[in-house]
Parts: structure tokens; sequence; C-alpha cells
């Protein structure tokens, strides 16, 4: 491992990796091998999650903390321009800022990968492309982990995005801890992982190690106790805007947002024109936005969505439905991060489960 | 030229009535026309008859202390003009207001009302398209009342 | 970058505030031209851009100006909060940030051949004027024009010059109606669905456009199916809230539509089972 990272410094990346902190396992910058949370595992339930020592010292032990790549691709705060009073007018100057170096990616899960793509798919090949997802997105060198145990949220397997790696990763890696020794099994995806690995020194892989590595991987999709069935999905939230589940859940939620963060695929942003004191210099800032919040839909006077049931139905609908009509594929990866850090442990698996239930189009 | 009764027929409001009853209802009509400026009838006045507009404009107001009057709706050719004939207390609530030269075809409320009482077939007819305009001109004063172009 | 003419869409482009005009109260509009040396924009009926206010805001407001002359931008603004007012406070010879045009556009070419039937409520009748234009200087290419307009008032109808003017020719029938008369008001009292009964309509031969408060537009879809319009004929412009204006900031969605760019303007067969829909 710590090859590697050496390898991905000389040809210039900044890495980025799950390191421990205030509890969670939180993408930061990765020095050495030393930075990885060796040891630790997580625990994840509908509004809990806690981190545990495993009995041995694999790196990616773990499923998925609660950030996600976004943060990096599609940052929460970015200054789109900033512009200059010139005389009786004014100049644009187009300085958005991009990181100095080209960032690698390290322990990118396949829900991550499939949510990557997901974005690609909305801020880069719609009508208009985004140019600071772009220019991040460009330079990243992504090196995918393979999960070998599922948290108890994860419901990547229903949903087709996981956990096996399929496409889209520039190396792919299945970690193996075991009597035969801490190793990685490992493979390129692409041209510049493939250079990337003719840096290490590495044996090629026996058939029982790569047997092994399959297993593993298919031991997590078999430990997924969660699932959604997309049978239909579309019809059956764009058929049920007037079910009484909405009544059900809007008296949980409490309209925090958090799953809007946590969710690698969500994307809404807002601008925010400032200028300084002497009103001579402006900038626009993009940040994050929610649905959820009361002034997401507000016109002239007053908010479209002013209910909390509005606001959830209209998440839960994009995500599952109205994507599949706007991008070709649903928005949801099945990382089950909005589960876990929802604080009244709101279950989008069995909110979709009650809909089928006595719904239009679902079971009486 | 057109008969009275060949008018009445082809109205859209009493379309689909028996020759039976548009003969009814003939002898109970009369061409009138008002010049402008006239008032119709006015506001707490007796109901006793209702209009075919055939041509012209007609305002209807309604009269607050220290204003002018204030113009609720205006009809225009085709329209029907008045209702309260038809329900007690058979007393008009807005004043009619022709405001442009305007000619009409006024039925007989009074002898319409004792015809329906007569012939509950004709009665039901007539109260049936009578609660079509009702309902139109309910739900359009309801829209007036949104007051959907103010700045909130 | 600084000084070059841009077609980022993400970044304003400076124009000069030429003309303030009062239409209303509290209705103005602006007519914008690039500065010197720089190329204007064509732009299609229906189109909006966004303008900015140098450090105030952005905001997204339909064209209402001739589609046929590119030298210029013209919008009508209606003043009603802290952003629009600063944008109707401008002064000739202010700058204007403004990027654009973005949305989809009036069936103007799917309208070849036929009559055209405008319904405008309010300020709705702005993004419409540029459709009124384009037949107007176009006759030959388009059947009878009706224009259905109505206002709160006679003192907040808009272009009522040009109205008058529009209504002088026999190929078009141009109705107006308030909700509140006033004293000296002659002509029609009620609202926009009540001047049906007086408009000379084909249906099968027309193409219907409406702009106006949503309440006002859903009243009268139902008034245009009655008079015999296919819904296929009839279309709407919506709106909502609108940061981006480029599809990547998530707000203007309305079911699976983003209005920015796969709107504003809908046909109503699209819009019909979207529009009942309470909190969409």
């Amino acid at each position: 491992m710590g090859e590697l990272l050496a390898a991905l410094k000389r040809k210039g990346y900044e890495v980025i990796g799950p390191t421990l902190r205030d509890g969670a396992i939180v993408y930061d910058k990765v020095e050495s091998a030393k930075d990885l949370p060796a040891g630790w595992t997580d625990e994840q339930e509908p509004g809990r999650y806690r981190l545990k020592r495993r009995d041995d010292e694999a790196l990616f032990g773990y499923a998925v903390g609660p950030q996600s790549w976004k943060k990096y691709l599609h940052p929460a705060d970015a200054r789109l321009w900033s512009a200059e009073r010139q005389g009786g007018t004014f100049r644009i100057l187009n300085n958005e800022a991009q990181p100095k170096h080209p960032q690698a990616f390290l322990g990118v899960r396949a829900c991550e990968l499939a949510a990557i793509a997901v974005q690609d798919r909305v801020l880069l090949d719609d009508k208009y492309r985004d140019p600071i997802y772009e220019g991040r997105r460009a330079g990243a060198f992504t090196i995918a982990v393979q999960c070998t145990q599922s948290a108890a949220t994860c419901f990547c397997a229903s949903m087709g995005t996981g956990p096996r790696v399929q496409n889209g990763a520039d190396l792919v890696l299945t970690e193996l801890v075991g009597s035969k020794g801490h190793r990685f099994v490992a493979w390129a995806n692409s041209d510049r992982g493939a250079e990337v690995l003719a840096e290490l020194r590495m044996a090629p892989a026996t058939e029982q190690d790569s047997k092994e590595a399959d297993a593993a991987v298919a031991a997590a999709a078999g430990e997924q106790v969660r699932s959604i069935d997309t049978t239909g999905i579309k019809e059956l939230l764009y058929q049920n805007f007037e079910h009484p589940r909405w009544d059900n859940v809007a008296a949980r939620c409490l309209a925090c947002a958090n799953c809007t963060m946590v969710c690698p695929t969500c994307f809404c942003t807002t601008v925010e024109d400032v200028s300084d004191i002497t009103g001579d210099h402006a900038e626009r800032w993009r940040r994050w936005d929610s649905c959820f919040t009361q002034s997401f839909s507000y016109i002239h006077g007053g908010s479209v969505r002013t209910s909390t049931k509005s606001r959830y139905r209209q998440w839960m609908t994009h995500k599952l439905a109205s994507w599949i009509d706007q991008f070709g594929s649903s928005g949801c990866v099945g990382c089950g991060r909005c589960i876990t850090w929802c604080p009244v442990g709101i279950d989008i698996t069995e909110e979709v489960r009650a809909i089928r239930k006595g719904g239009k189009n679902g079971n009486a | 030229m057109e008969t009275l009764e060949g008018i009445i027929a082809e109205h859209h409001f009493f379309a689909g009535l028996e020759s039976y009853y548009t003969s009814l209802l003939t002898g109970c009509a009369a061409n009138v026309r008002f010049a402008p400026g006239t008032y119709i009838f006015k506001e707490g006045e007796e109901a006793n008859e209702f209009y075919l507009i055939r041509s012209g404009k007609v305002a209807l107001e309604i009269f607050a202390p220290h204003r002018n009057p204030i113009v609720v709706e205006t009809l225009g050719a085709g329209d029907i003009l008045g209702w309260s004939w038809l329900l007690p207390p058979y007393i008009w609530k807005f004043h009619a207001h022709a405001v442009q030269d305007t000619r009409a075809i006024a039925l007989d409320g009074k002898c319409l009302r004792t015809k329906c009482e007569e012939n509950h077939d004709l009665g039901y007819e007539v109260l049936k398209r009578f609660a079509q305009i009702m309902e139109q001109r309910l739900e359009a004063t309801r829209l007036q009342l949104l007051d959907v172009y103010a700045s909130r | 970058m600084a000084g070059t003419i841009t077609t980022n869409p993400m970044l304003p482009q400076p124009y000069l505030v030429r003309e303030v005009a009062k239409e209303t109260p509290d209705t103005f509009s602006l007519r914008l031209e690039p500065e010197a040396g720089a190329n204007g924009r064509s732009f299609q009926p229906g189109q909006f851009s966004m303008l900015w206010v140098f450090g105030i805001g952005e905001l997204p407001i339909s064209i209402s100006g001739d589609p046929a002359l590119h030298d210029r931008l013209v919008y009508t603004v209606r003043s009603v909060g802290q952003a629009t007012h600063s944008l109707v406070n401008q002064r000739v010879g202010d700058s204007v940030g403004v990027r654009g045009p973005f949305g989809a556009s009036w069936p103007i070419e799917a309208a070849r051949g036929r009559d055209v039937i405008v319904v405008a409520g309010g300020i709705g009748l702005a993004p419409l004027r540029p459709v009124i234009y384009q037949v107007l200087q176009n006759r030959k290419d388009y059947g009878r024009l009706v224009i259905l307009y109505g206002g709160r008032s006679p003192r907040d109808l808009l272009y009522r010059k040009e109205l008058a003017t529009w209504a002088r020719h026999r190929e078009n029938q141009v109705l107006v109606t308030v909700d509140y008369g006033g004293l000296s008001w002659r002509g029609h009292v009620g609202v926009v669905t009540t001047l049906f009964k007086y408009a000379r309509l084909e249906p099968h031969r027309s193409v219907a456009m409406v702009c106006g408060p949503e309440i006002m537009m859903r009243f009268v879809m139902r008034e245009l199916i009655t008079q015999g319009l296919s819904r296929d004929d009839i279309y709407l412009s919506m709106e909502r809230n609108m940061k981006c204006a480029v599809g990547l900031c998530g707000h203007c969605q309305y079911g699976p539509y983003f209005i920015c760019k796969d709107g504003p303007i809908f046909r109503y067969e699209q819009m019909r089972p979207l529009l009942e829909k309470y909190e969409l």
C-alpha cells in the first residue's frame, strides 16, 4: 500500500482517502499508509453510526463513511467568478479555483463509482456542462476497493451497483486478510491505472487468491439485509402522489437535509451574490443546497412546497423516479447513507415497500 | 326577417328545449332596446323579467356610500341578464346599466314563473339552464376575488 | 478573460441600459444594448435571460421585445422585491449583466398557417409580446391573430397604446378585460375567461399560447378545451424558482421537467397531469 501511495505522489497526485476523525471514516489527505483506518469497521443502522475495532488490521474493513467523493468533485463551496467595477460598467473575471494538484481517490466503493457515473450524466452529459465538475473529474484518478463486508444499511446489490466493481475506476483492489497474509488482488481498468501498477513490485495473483477475492465480494453482497424492488418504481411513485404513507413519513421527517448532504448523487446547489463594502468588487459563489429547505421552491411571495410532506415526497420521487425520465437511470446507488445519517432513522427501502402496499399499481 | 320565436329557439341558452316550450316563452317575450346610459333595472326593484342580450354592453354595478358605482361585471351579446326574477324574494341585487346602445329580448319573468309552477317539466328545464349560468358566474367571480394579478 | 465577449452561459455579459419606460405604477420596460464593439444576441419568442445587478443578485426575466431586432434586448419587469426594485431603478448608462437567452420558445413554427390565439393575464403579456411582433411582421405566414388580455385594473394594463394599434387591423381581434373597472373604464369587466364568448375562434385551425398566474392558466386551459382546441395545440409558460438557468442547480424542477431547459414553455398535454397536483 505504501508503494502505491508513493507511486501516486511521484506522478503528482494528491491522494485523498479514508482517515479516522471525529469517530467516523472521513475522506481527507492521505500522506502515508499510516493515515488509513487500519483495523476499524463501521456498524450502521437507521440513525446510528459507530466505529468498532476489528480483530485484524484490514485497511478498508468498513462500508462507507458519511461523506462521498462529491465533496471533492462537486465541492460544497465554489466561487464561480468575480467581477470588478470599471468606469460605468463592470468586467467579469472568470477565475474559478481548481485544486492545485490532480487528485487520486483511494478507496472508492462500487456504489460510489456508480454515483460518480450518475453525477457525470447530470453535470457533464446534459444540455449544459458544469466546468468545475469537468475540471476536477478529468484529473481524478480513482482507486476502487471492492467491499468485502456490507453494513446493515447497504443495499447496492438490489440497485445493481455493487459490491462488485464493473467499470469506471483506474485501479481496482480487493483486500484479503487472513492466514496467508495481508495482501491486495489488483488489476487496472485504464491505461493510466496500468502505468501506476507497472511501478509497483507485484506478483501475478494466484488463482486461489482471485477466487478468495471473488468469494469475499460475493459474501458482502449476500450479507445485505436491505433492498429496494425497483420493478415499475417510476410509475409507482408517479401514481401515488396522494398515498397516505407520505403523511406518515412527514410526521417523522425533520427536514434537516442530512440525507441530501450525505447522498453521493444529490447535486442541487444555489448561487449567492456577494460584494465587498466598497461595492466595487462582487463575487458569485455556488453552494450546496437541499430541496428540503423552506426556500428551495420559493417564487414571488411564497414557496411552492411549504409542507415537509411535499418536500420529502419531492426528494424521494426525484431520486427513484423522475431521475429515470431525466437522466436514464435511477438516482439511487444503494449506499444506505441516507438511512444511517437520518436522525430519526427514516429508511428509504421501507418507505418504498410501504408505498407498494395499498397504493395504485402495488399489492393490495 | 327573423321572428322572435326563431331568435329564442336559436339562442344557445334555450338549445334543446322542445318547440312547445319555445312557443310558450315567445308568448312572454318582446324586443327591447336601451339607449346608452339607461338603467335597465336598479338594485332593490322588483325583478319581473330577464333579458337575452343581442347586441351592446351592459355593466352590472353596485353602489357604495360616497362612491361612484363599481362595475362588477360586463355582459354582452349572447349573455343572459338577470336571474333574480326566478327565486324569491324576486328583487334585483345589482344595477344593470346599458353602457352602449343595447338590443335585447325581454322575457316576462312573472309570466314565466307562473308557467313553471303549472308545468314542472318546463320549470326543470328553465332551472337547469339558469343553474349553469350561476355556476359559470360564481366560478368567474371567485377567480376575480382571488386577485391573481396582485403582487404579494 | 477580462473584457472579451463571453458565450459561456455561466458568465454575465455587461449590457448598457438605454431606456427605462414606465408601463404601470409598478412595472417598467428596460431596453438594453450591448457595449460598444460587442455583438448583440438573437432570441426566440418566449425565451428568458438572467439579469444581474452588480453585487445584488440575478433574476430570470422573459424577453418582451421584438425578436427581429438583434441590437437590443427589452425586458418588462414588475417591481415586487429587492432584486426587481434595484433592476427597475437602473438609470440610462448603467450596466446590467445578461446571461442567456435560455429556455424553450413559443411554437411560432408550428403555428405557421394557423390562427394564433394569445391569452395573457397581468405581466404574462410580456413574454407573449414577441409572438405578437413575429405574427404581425410575417402576416402572410399566419392566419388570424386573437389576443385575449386580462389585468387587475385599467392602470395595470401593459402596452395599452400597442394594444390599440393592434386592434385596428381587421385580421386581428383584440379583447381586453379587467378584474376591477374603476371610474372611467368603459371596457369589459370580469376575468379573462369571460372574453371567450366574444372571441371569433376556429378551434381546429388554431394554436393557443397562454401566460399568466398559474390559477388563471388552469381556468384558461379548461375554457380552451371547451372551445374545441386540442391539448396538443395549447401551450403555456410555467414558472418556478430559478438559480442557474442551465439545468444544473436543481431548483426549477417541476415533476420530471427542469423549467429552465425543458421549458418554460410546454404543451398543455405535458403539463396536464402535473397542474392539478398541489405542492408539486
